[in-house]
Protein backbone atom coordinates (compact mmCIF):
# COMPACT_ATOMS: atom_id res chain seq x y z
CA UNK A 1 0.00 0.00 0.00
CA UNK A 2 1.62 3.56 -0.64
CA UNK A 3 0.41 6.82 0.52
CA UNK A 4 0.03 10.01 -1.92
CA UNK A 5 -0.04 13.41 -0.17
CA UNK A 6 -2.17 15.50 -2.70
CA UNK A 7 -1.59 19.65 -2.29
CA UNK A 8 -1.84 19.50 1.39
CA UNK A 9 -1.62 22.71 2.98
CA UNK A 10 -2.18 22.75 7.08
CA UNK A 11 -2.55 25.70 9.18
CA UNK A 12 -2.63 26.25 12.95
CA UNK A 13 -4.87 29.18 12.95
CA UNK A 14 -2.96 31.97 11.24
CA UNK A 15 0.31 30.48 11.30
CA UNK A 16 0.51 28.00 7.75
CA UNK A 17 2.79 25.35 9.07
CA UNK A 18 2.85 23.25 5.74
CA UNK A 19 2.28 24.76 1.95
CA UNK A 20 1.08 22.56 -1.05
CA UNK A 21 2.85 19.61 -0.31
CA UNK A 22 2.82 16.77 -2.96
CA UNK A 23 4.43 13.36 -1.98
CA UNK A 24 4.37 9.59 -2.64
CA UNK A 25 5.41 6.97 -0.37
CA UNK A 26 6.31 3.73 -1.87
CA UNK A 27 5.76 0.87 -0.27
CA UNK A 28 8.52 -1.28 0.76
CA UNK A 29 11.15 1.49 0.88
CA UNK A 30 11.51 3.78 4.11
CA UNK A 31 10.73 7.79 3.43
CA UNK A 32 13.08 10.10 5.55
CA UNK A 33 11.67 13.53 6.40
CA UNK A 34 14.13 16.04 7.12
CA UNK A 35 13.88 19.92 7.72
CA UNK A 36 15.03 22.62 10.42
CA UNK A 37 13.21 22.88 13.57
CA UNK A 38 9.83 23.76 13.05
CA UNK A 39 9.19 23.10 9.63
CA UNK A 40 5.65 21.12 10.62
CA UNK A 41 7.65 17.38 10.01
CA UNK A 42 5.40 15.94 13.10
CA UNK A 43 2.74 17.63 11.70
CA UNK A 44 3.21 15.93 8.33
CA UNK A 45 3.34 12.41 10.10
CA UNK A 46 0.23 12.84 11.85
CA UNK A 47 -1.69 14.21 8.83
CA UNK A 48 -0.59 10.86 7.17
CA UNK A 49 -1.91 8.30 9.82
CA UNK A 50 -4.92 10.48 10.57
CA UNK A 51 -4.63 11.99 13.69
CA UNK A 52 -5.04 15.36 12.34
CA UNK A 53 -6.65 16.86 9.13
CA UNK A 54 -5.13 19.09 7.02
CA UNK A 55 -6.97 22.28 6.39
CA UNK A 56 -6.35 21.44 2.23
CA UNK A 57 -5.93 18.76 0.06
CA UNK A 58 -6.27 14.93 0.92
CA UNK A 59 -4.20 12.23 2.19
CA UNK A 60 -4.59 8.97 0.07
CA UNK A 61 -3.69 5.21 0.60
CA UNK A 62 -3.30 3.60 -2.83
CA UNK A 63 -3.77 0.04 -2.80
CA UNK A 64 -5.54 -2.10 -0.19
CA UNK A 65 -2.87 -2.90 2.97
CA UNK A 66 -1.21 -6.48 3.09
CA UNK A 67 -3.66 -9.20 4.33
CA UNK A 68 -3.47 -10.10 7.82
CA UNK A 69 -2.74 -6.20 8.39
CA UNK A 70 -4.61 -4.61 12.04
CA UNK A 71 -3.67 -1.38 11.71
CA UNK A 72 -2.41 -0.01 8.56
CA UNK A 73 -0.93 3.47 9.50
CA UNK A 74 1.05 2.27 12.90
CA UNK A 75 3.10 5.51 14.81
CA UNK A 76 6.90 4.71 16.61
CA UNK A 77 6.95 7.90 19.07
CA UNK A 78 9.48 9.31 20.00
CA UNK A 79 8.51 9.09 23.70
CA UNK A 80 7.73 5.15 23.47
CA UNK A 81 4.45 5.85 24.79
CA UNK A 82 4.43 2.92 26.74
CA UNK A 83 1.80 1.80 29.54
CA UNK A 84 3.97 1.81 32.81
CA UNK A 85 1.82 -0.47 34.31
CA UNK A 86 1.65 -3.64 31.55
CA UNK A 87 4.88 -5.22 31.15
CA UNK A 88 6.83 -6.17 27.91
CA UNK A 89 4.38 -8.94 26.71
CA UNK A 90 1.20 -6.30 28.38
CA UNK A 91 2.32 -3.80 26.07
CA UNK A 92 2.19 -5.37 22.99
CA UNK A 93 -0.95 -7.55 23.98
CA UNK A 94 -2.68 -4.01 24.54
CA UNK A 95 -2.81 -3.53 20.59
CA UNK A 96 -4.41 -7.07 19.93
CA UNK A 97 -6.54 -7.22 22.76
CA UNK A 98 -9.61 -5.70 20.29
CA UNK A 99 -8.97 -7.83 17.84
CA UNK A 100 -10.02 -11.17 19.51
CA UNK A 101 -7.15 -12.89 17.66
CA UNK A 102 -6.85 -16.89 18.72
CA UNK A 103 -3.45 -16.58 17.71
CA UNK A 104 -2.15 -13.63 20.04
CA UNK A 105 -0.11 -15.04 21.79
CA UNK A 106 2.09 -16.85 18.93
CA UNK A 107 1.89 -12.60 17.11
CA UNK A 108 3.95 -11.72 20.77
CA UNK A 109 6.05 -14.54 20.89
CA UNK A 110 6.94 -13.19 17.47
CA UNK A 111 7.62 -9.46 17.48
CA UNK A 112 9.18 -10.24 21.06
CA UNK A 113 11.64 -12.70 19.04
CA UNK A 114 12.23 -10.60 16.30
CA UNK A 115 13.57 -7.41 18.28
CA UNK A 116 15.41 -9.90 20.75
CA UNK A 117 13.20 -9.05 23.64
CA UNK A 118 12.09 -12.27 24.26
CA UNK A 119 13.69 -12.50 27.95
CA UNK A 120 12.24 -9.34 29.16
CA UNK A 121 8.22 -10.14 28.03
CA UNK A 122 7.61 -9.91 31.84
CA UNK A 123 9.46 -6.84 32.37
CA UNK A 124 8.16 -3.63 33.15
CA UNK A 125 9.01 -0.63 31.15
CA UNK A 126 10.45 1.27 34.32
CA UNK A 127 13.12 -1.59 34.66
CA UNK A 128 14.11 -1.00 30.98
CA UNK A 129 16.83 1.50 29.37
CA UNK A 130 15.72 4.18 26.29
CA UNK A 131 16.80 1.96 23.90
CA UNK A 132 14.90 -1.29 25.07
CA UNK A 133 11.62 0.82 25.43
CA UNK A 134 11.75 1.54 21.91
CA UNK A 135 12.40 -1.75 20.66
CA UNK A 136 9.08 -2.55 23.21
CA UNK A 137 7.43 0.17 21.12
CA UNK A 138 8.52 -1.28 17.77
CA UNK A 139 7.48 -4.61 18.66
CA UNK A 140 3.99 -3.34 19.08
CA UNK A 141 4.03 -1.52 16.10
CA UNK A 142 5.35 -4.83 14.22
CA UNK A 143 2.37 -7.19 15.42
CA UNK A 144 -0.55 -4.91 14.42
CA UNK A 145 1.32 -5.58 10.69
CA UNK A 146 1.31 -2.32 9.90
CA UNK A 147 1.18 -1.45 5.96
CA UNK A 148 2.83 1.47 6.68
CA UNK A 149 4.97 2.97 9.34
CA UNK A 150 4.83 6.34 10.83
CA UNK A 151 8.18 6.60 12.72
CA UNK A 152 8.32 10.23 14.64
CA UNK A 153 11.75 10.87 15.81
CA UNK A 154 12.43 7.46 17.62
CA UNK A 155 15.80 7.85 17.96
CA UNK A 156 15.98 11.14 19.35
CA UNK A 157 15.55 10.70 22.87
CA UNK A 158 17.86 7.94 23.46
CA UNK A 159 21.88 8.76 23.30
CA UNK A 160 24.00 8.12 20.57
CA UNK A 161 25.69 5.12 21.14
CA UNK A 162 22.03 3.08 21.80
CA UNK A 163 21.14 5.28 18.49
CA UNK A 164 23.62 3.19 16.47
CA UNK A 165 22.42 -0.24 17.72
CA UNK A 166 19.09 0.52 17.61
CA UNK A 167 19.97 1.84 13.56
CA UNK A 168 21.26 -1.67 13.05
CA UNK A 169 18.47 -3.15 14.61
CA UNK A 170 15.99 -1.56 12.10
CA UNK A 171 18.05 -2.39 9.83
CA UNK A 172 18.29 -5.55 9.91
CA UNK A 173 14.53 -5.97 10.81
CA UNK A 174 14.26 -4.19 6.88
CA UNK A 175 16.46 -6.09 4.83
CA UNK A 176 14.92 -9.74 6.88
CA UNK A 177 11.26 -8.51 5.83
CA UNK A 178 10.70 -5.34 3.90
CA UNK A 179 8.30 -2.51 5.84
CA UNK A 180 6.96 0.47 4.17
CA UNK A 181 7.97 3.44 6.86
CA UNK A 182 7.82 7.25 6.97
CA UNK A 183 10.64 8.40 9.09
CA UNK A 184 10.57 11.80 10.51
CA UNK A 185 13.68 13.38 11.66
CA UNK A 186 16.23 16.25 12.19
CA UNK A 187 18.96 13.95 12.35
CA UNK A 188 20.37 13.84 9.08
CA UNK A 189 22.93 10.47 10.11
CA UNK A 190 19.90 8.83 10.33
CA UNK A 191 18.44 10.01 7.38
CA UNK A 192 21.41 8.73 5.50
CA UNK A 193 21.81 5.69 7.10
CA UNK A 194 18.09 4.32 7.20
CA UNK A 195 16.46 6.51 4.47
CA UNK A 196 15.60 4.56 0.81
CA UNK A 197 14.57 8.38 -0.23
CA UNK A 198 15.19 11.44 1.90
CA UNK A 199 12.58 14.34 1.58
CA UNK A 200 14.19 17.62 2.67
CA UNK A 201 11.36 20.49 3.68
CA UNK A 202 12.33 24.36 4.00
CA UNK A 203 11.56 25.85 6.80
CA UNK A 204 7.71 27.14 7.71
CA UNK A 205 5.66 27.24 6.03
CA UNK A 206 7.35 23.92 5.27
CA UNK A 207 7.53 23.01 1.22
CA UNK A 208 9.07 19.94 -0.24
CA UNK A 209 12.67 21.25 -1.11
CA UNK A 210 14.43 18.65 -3.09
CA UNK A 211 14.18 14.59 -2.84
CA UNK A 212 17.26 13.02 -2.28
CA UNK A 213 17.41 9.59 -3.32
CA UNK A 214 19.87 7.10 -2.16
CA UNK A 215 20.57 3.94 -3.80
CA UNK A 216 23.21 2.17 -1.83
CA UNK A 217 21.25 -0.87 -0.41
CA UNK A 218 20.61 -0.33 3.62
CA UNK A 219 22.65 -2.96 4.93
CA UNK A 220 25.77 -1.75 2.75
CA UNK A 221 25.82 1.39 4.47
CA UNK A 222 28.59 1.43 7.69
CA UNK A 223 29.11 3.81 10.02
CA UNK A 224 31.39 6.79 8.51
CA UNK A 225 31.06 5.37 4.84
CA UNK A 226 32.36 7.87 2.87
CA UNK A 227 29.84 8.45 0.32
CA UNK A 228 27.26 8.62 2.81
CA UNK A 229 28.91 11.55 4.75
CA UNK A 230 29.16 13.15 1.46
CA UNK A 231 25.54 12.89 1.53
CA UNK A 232 25.35 13.79 4.64
CA UNK A 233 27.28 17.10 3.72
CA UNK A 234 25.06 17.65 0.95
CA UNK A 235 22.03 17.61 2.57
CA UNK A 236 23.25 19.78 5.35
CA UNK A 237 24.51 22.28 2.61
CA UNK A 238 20.66 22.40 1.57
CA UNK A 239 19.41 23.00 5.42
CA UNK A 240 22.02 24.86 6.77
CA UNK A 241 21.00 28.49 6.22
CA UNK A 242 17.61 27.52 6.77
CA UNK A 243 17.92 25.56 10.35
CA UNK A 244 19.72 29.26 11.20
CA UNK A 245 16.88 31.40 9.88
CA UNK A 246 14.63 29.23 11.61
CA UNK A 247 16.61 28.69 14.89
CA UNK A 248 16.48 32.87 15.06
CA UNK A 249 12.80 32.93 14.44
CA UNK A 250 10.31 34.30 17.54
CA UNK A 251 7.90 31.81 18.51
CA UNK A 252 4.30 32.37 18.01
CA UNK A 253 2.59 33.26 21.17
CA UNK B 1 44.45 26.16 48.99
CA UNK B 2 43.52 22.85 49.71
CA UNK B 3 40.30 23.18 51.37
CA UNK B 4 37.78 19.77 51.22
CA UNK B 5 34.83 21.12 49.11
CA UNK B 6 31.79 20.80 50.93
CA UNK B 7 28.96 18.73 50.96
CA UNK B 8 26.01 20.71 49.94
CA UNK B 9 23.83 17.91 48.33
CA UNK B 10 21.92 17.01 51.62
CA UNK B 11 18.06 17.11 53.09
CA UNK B 12 15.15 17.36 50.61
CA UNK B 13 15.15 13.60 49.09
CA UNK B 14 12.76 11.55 50.58
CA UNK B 15 13.70 8.79 53.36
CA UNK B 16 11.98 6.34 55.09
CA UNK B 17 12.22 6.73 59.26
CA UNK B 18 10.95 3.36 60.50
CA UNK B 19 8.99 4.11 64.18
CA UNK B 20 8.99 7.51 64.90
CA UNK B 21 5.57 7.97 64.45
CA UNK B 22 5.10 5.08 66.77
CA UNK B 23 7.83 6.97 69.32
CA UNK B 24 5.74 9.92 69.39
CA UNK B 25 3.00 8.33 70.52
CA UNK B 26 4.00 6.84 73.00
CA UNK B 27 6.16 10.04 74.56
CA UNK B 28 2.85 11.95 74.51
CA UNK B 29 1.15 9.54 76.21
CA UNK B 30 3.63 8.56 78.65
CA UNK B 31 3.80 12.45 79.30
CA UNK B 32 -0.30 12.67 80.01
CA UNK B 33 0.46 9.93 82.13
CA UNK B 34 3.00 11.20 84.19
CA UNK B 35 1.20 14.71 84.34
CA UNK B 36 -1.90 13.13 85.62
CA UNK B 37 -0.16 11.36 87.94
CA UNK B 38 1.70 13.94 89.33
CA UNK B 39 -1.06 16.01 89.97
CA UNK B 40 0.61 18.59 87.03
CA UNK B 41 -2.47 17.54 84.76
CA UNK B 42 -5.78 18.10 87.01
CA UNK B 43 -8.22 15.32 86.16
CA UNK B 44 -10.70 18.12 84.95
CA UNK B 45 -8.40 18.37 81.96
CA UNK B 46 -7.48 15.44 80.80
CA UNK B 47 -8.36 11.86 81.91
CA UNK B 48 -5.44 9.47 82.94
CA UNK B 49 -4.74 7.17 79.76
CA UNK B 50 -4.46 4.10 81.93
CA UNK B 51 -8.06 4.70 83.30
CA UNK B 52 -8.84 5.12 79.47
CA UNK B 53 -7.33 1.89 78.85
CA UNK B 54 -9.15 0.45 81.70
CA UNK B 55 -12.31 1.74 80.45
CA UNK B 56 -11.80 0.30 77.19
CA UNK B 57 -10.90 -2.98 78.41
CA UNK B 58 -14.49 -2.94 80.40
CA UNK B 59 -15.83 -1.98 77.30
CA UNK B 60 -14.18 -5.44 75.14
CA UNK B 61 -15.00 -7.59 77.68
CA UNK B 62 -18.83 -6.48 78.16
CA UNK B 63 -19.15 -7.09 74.63
CA UNK B 64 -20.54 -3.25 74.05
CA UNK B 65 -17.80 -2.38 71.93
CA UNK B 66 -18.66 -4.61 69.32
CA UNK B 67 -22.14 -3.32 69.63
CA UNK B 68 -21.00 -0.12 68.78
CA UNK B 69 -18.19 -0.97 66.64
CA UNK B 70 -20.36 -3.26 64.05
CA UNK B 71 -23.34 -0.61 63.23
CA UNK B 72 -20.49 1.91 63.08
CA UNK B 73 -18.72 0.21 60.49
CA UNK B 74 -21.40 -1.19 58.47
CA UNK B 75 -22.59 2.40 58.26
CA UNK B 76 -19.29 3.25 57.39
CA UNK B 77 -19.16 0.57 54.91
CA UNK B 78 -22.03 0.97 52.75
CA UNK B 79 -22.39 5.09 52.82
CA UNK B 80 -18.47 5.50 51.74
CA UNK B 81 -18.76 2.52 49.09
CA UNK B 82 -21.78 4.71 47.62
CA UNK B 83 -19.85 7.69 47.86
CA UNK B 84 -16.95 6.74 45.97
CA UNK B 85 -18.23 4.74 43.64
CA UNK B 86 -20.72 7.10 42.59
CA UNK B 87 -17.91 9.74 43.21
CA UNK B 88 -15.38 7.99 40.48
CA UNK B 89 -17.89 7.22 37.84
CA UNK B 90 -19.09 10.96 37.85
CA UNK B 91 -15.67 12.15 38.03
CA UNK B 92 -14.66 10.02 35.30
CA UNK B 93 -17.55 11.26 33.28
CA UNK B 94 -16.42 14.71 33.92
CA UNK B 95 -13.20 14.18 33.09
CA UNK B 96 -13.93 12.28 30.02
CA UNK B 97 -16.90 14.32 28.60
CA UNK B 98 -17.02 18.44 27.39
CA UNK B 99 -20.32 18.66 28.39
CA UNK B 100 -20.41 16.96 31.39
CA UNK B 101 -17.43 19.11 32.47
CA UNK B 102 -19.25 22.62 31.43
CA UNK B 103 -22.15 21.08 33.87
CA UNK B 104 -21.51 19.59 36.52
CA UNK B 105 -18.18 21.03 37.70
CA UNK B 106 -19.82 24.45 39.11
CA UNK B 107 -22.52 21.70 40.86
CA UNK B 108 -19.93 20.05 42.16
CA UNK B 109 -17.90 23.11 43.46
CA UNK B 110 -21.43 24.35 45.14
CA UNK B 111 -21.95 21.23 46.93
CA UNK B 112 -18.59 20.80 48.35
CA UNK B 113 -18.93 23.91 50.99
CA UNK B 114 -22.01 22.70 52.02
CA UNK B 115 -21.48 21.16 55.55
CA UNK B 116 -22.91 18.06 54.65
CA UNK B 117 -24.28 17.61 58.66
CA UNK B 118 -26.24 20.69 58.15
CA UNK B 119 -28.55 18.69 55.52
CA UNK B 120 -28.80 15.75 58.43
CA UNK B 121 -32.44 16.83 58.87
CA UNK B 122 -33.61 17.20 55.09
CA UNK B 123 -31.70 13.61 54.87
CA UNK B 124 -34.02 12.05 57.46
CA UNK B 125 -37.24 13.19 55.72
CA UNK B 126 -35.53 12.01 52.37
CA UNK B 127 -34.17 8.47 53.53
CA UNK B 128 -36.04 7.93 57.20
CA UNK B 129 -34.77 8.14 60.34
CA UNK B 130 -33.02 5.05 60.46
CA UNK B 131 -30.03 3.59 58.68
CA UNK B 132 -31.29 5.30 54.94
CA UNK B 133 -30.21 8.82 56.02
CA UNK B 134 -26.78 8.17 57.86
CA UNK B 135 -25.89 6.18 54.60
CA UNK B 136 -27.09 9.17 52.65
CA UNK B 137 -25.55 11.92 54.74
CA UNK B 138 -21.74 9.67 54.42
CA UNK B 139 -22.12 8.94 50.59
CA UNK B 140 -22.52 12.59 49.94
CA UNK B 141 -19.73 13.37 51.88
CA UNK B 142 -17.42 11.25 50.21
CA UNK B 143 -19.02 12.00 47.16
CA UNK B 144 -17.73 15.13 46.51
CA UNK B 145 -13.76 15.11 47.58
CA UNK B 146 -14.12 11.70 45.64
CA UNK B 147 -15.07 13.58 42.05
CA UNK B 148 -12.88 16.57 42.55
CA UNK B 149 -9.62 13.69 42.78
CA UNK B 150 -10.68 11.53 40.09
CA UNK B 151 -11.63 14.41 37.37
CA UNK B 152 -8.10 15.92 38.21
CA UNK B 153 -6.76 12.27 38.18
CA UNK B 154 -8.00 11.98 34.70
CA UNK B 155 -7.04 15.21 33.55
CA UNK B 156 -3.65 14.26 34.55
CA UNK B 157 -3.30 10.84 32.33
CA UNK B 158 -0.70 11.22 29.99
CA UNK B 159 -2.09 12.54 26.82
CA UNK B 160 0.15 10.89 24.61
CA UNK B 161 -0.99 7.58 25.64
CA UNK B 162 -4.39 8.21 25.01
CA UNK B 163 -3.13 9.14 21.53
CA UNK B 164 -1.00 6.34 20.96
CA UNK B 165 -4.07 4.09 22.01
CA UNK B 166 -6.05 6.13 19.19
CA UNK B 167 -3.98 5.60 16.64
CA UNK B 168 -3.63 2.12 17.25
CA UNK B 169 -7.42 1.91 16.70
CA UNK B 170 -8.35 0.70 20.09
CA UNK B 171 -12.10 1.04 20.63
CA UNK B 172 -13.33 3.93 23.02
CA UNK B 173 -13.56 1.73 25.64
CA UNK B 174 -10.68 -0.41 25.37
CA UNK B 175 -9.09 3.49 26.24
CA UNK B 176 -10.86 4.01 28.76
CA UNK B 177 -10.45 0.59 30.55
CA UNK B 178 -6.99 0.08 30.05
CA UNK B 179 -5.46 3.69 29.60
CA UNK B 180 -7.08 6.29 31.20
CA UNK B 181 -8.62 4.44 34.41
CA UNK B 182 -5.40 3.00 35.41
CA UNK B 183 -3.26 6.28 34.82
CA UNK B 184 -5.61 8.25 36.96
CA UNK B 185 -5.60 5.74 39.91
CA UNK B 186 -2.89 7.27 41.45
CA UNK B 187 -4.89 10.17 42.19
CA UNK B 188 -8.11 8.20 42.72
CA UNK B 189 -7.00 6.60 45.47
CA UNK B 190 -4.97 9.91 47.09
CA UNK B 191 -8.77 11.51 47.02
CA UNK B 192 -9.77 8.24 48.72
CA UNK B 193 -7.82 8.45 51.56
CA UNK B 194 -8.84 12.22 52.14
CA UNK B 195 -12.61 10.93 51.45
CA UNK B 196 -12.95 8.42 53.55
CA UNK B 197 -11.58 10.06 56.14
CA UNK B 198 -14.30 12.96 55.81
CA UNK B 199 -16.38 9.90 56.15
CA UNK B 200 -15.61 8.75 59.04
CA UNK B 201 -16.10 12.41 60.58
CA UNK B 202 -19.66 12.20 58.98
CA UNK B 203 -20.27 9.20 60.36
CA UNK B 204 -19.85 10.22 64.26
CA UNK B 205 -21.86 13.32 63.06
CA UNK B 206 -24.56 11.18 61.97
CA UNK B 207 -24.68 8.67 65.14
CA UNK B 208 -24.28 11.94 67.65
CA UNK B 209 -27.95 13.26 65.71
CA UNK B 210 -29.80 9.73 66.56
CA UNK B 211 -28.34 6.44 67.25
CA UNK B 212 -28.82 4.15 69.66
CA UNK B 213 -25.71 1.93 69.17
CA UNK B 214 -22.55 3.59 67.09
CA UNK B 215 -19.60 4.84 68.31
CA UNK B 216 -20.85 8.53 67.93
CA UNK B 217 -23.35 7.76 69.62
CA UNK B 218 -21.26 6.27 72.37
CA UNK B 219 -19.00 9.31 72.75
CA UNK B 220 -22.19 11.54 72.66
CA UNK B 221 -23.81 10.18 75.89
CA UNK B 222 -19.99 9.97 77.76
CA UNK B 223 -19.98 13.53 76.64
CA UNK B 224 -23.48 14.54 78.32
CA UNK B 225 -22.14 12.71 81.54
CA UNK B 226 -18.89 14.03 81.11
CA UNK B 227 -17.29 10.64 81.36
CA UNK B 228 -13.96 12.02 79.89
CA UNK B 229 -12.54 8.40 80.10
CA UNK B 230 -14.86 6.94 78.39
CA UNK B 231 -15.42 9.73 75.90
CA UNK B 232 -11.42 9.30 75.22
CA UNK B 233 -12.10 5.34 74.63
CA UNK B 234 -14.62 6.87 71.69
CA UNK B 235 -11.79 9.19 70.55
CA UNK B 236 -8.82 6.26 70.25
CA UNK B 237 -11.24 4.05 68.79
CA UNK B 238 -12.06 6.64 65.67
CA UNK B 239 -8.11 7.56 65.68
CA UNK B 240 -7.67 3.56 65.02
CA UNK B 241 -10.07 3.87 62.32
CA UNK B 242 -8.49 5.88 60.48
CA UNK B 243 -4.96 4.61 60.69
CA UNK B 244 -6.26 1.30 59.50
CA UNK B 245 -8.52 3.29 57.10
CA UNK B 246 -4.51 4.45 55.71
CA UNK B 247 -2.61 1.67 56.76
CA UNK B 248 -5.39 -0.25 53.96
CA UNK B 249 -5.26 2.55 51.14
CA UNK B 250 -1.61 2.23 51.39
CA UNK B 251 -1.67 -1.63 51.01
CA UNK B 252 -3.89 -0.83 48.19
CA UNK B 253 -1.51 1.46 46.74
CA UNK B 254 1.35 -1.05 46.80
CA UNK B 255 -0.65 -3.44 45.09
CA UNK B 256 -2.45 -2.08 42.28
CA UNK B 257 0.79 0.90 41.79
CA UNK B 258 3.68 -1.47 41.94
CA UNK B 259 4.49 -0.13 38.31
CA UNK B 260 5.49 3.18 39.85
CA UNK B 261 8.66 3.88 40.16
Amino acid sequence: MDLKLDAVTHRYGETEVLRDISLEVPSGQITCIVGPSGCGKSTLLRLLGGLEQPSAGVVRQLGAPPAGCLNALTYVFQDFALLPWRTVAGNVALVLEDHGLSDQDAIITDVLARTRLTDFADALPKQLSGGMKQRVAIARALAVKPAVMLMDEPLSALDSQTRELLMDDLVGLWTKEPFTAVYVTHNLAEAVRLGHRIVVLSRRPGEVREIVQINTPLEDRAHGDAALEAQQKYLWGLMRDEAAAADAELGHV
Amino acid sequence: MSDRVPFRGGGFAPMQVRGLGLAVFVVLIAFVEWGTRSGFISALTLPRPSDVLGTFVELWESGLLFKHLVPSLSRLFIGASMGAIVGISVGVIIGLFAYARAGLVPLVAAIFPIPKIALLPLFVIWFGIDEGSKYALIAFGTFTPTVVATYAAVDNVDRTLIRMGQSFGLTWWSIVRKIVLPGAMPGILSGLRISLTIGIILLVAAEMLGAEYGVGAYILEAGSLYDLERLFAGVVILSVLGVVLSWVIGLLERRVLRWRV
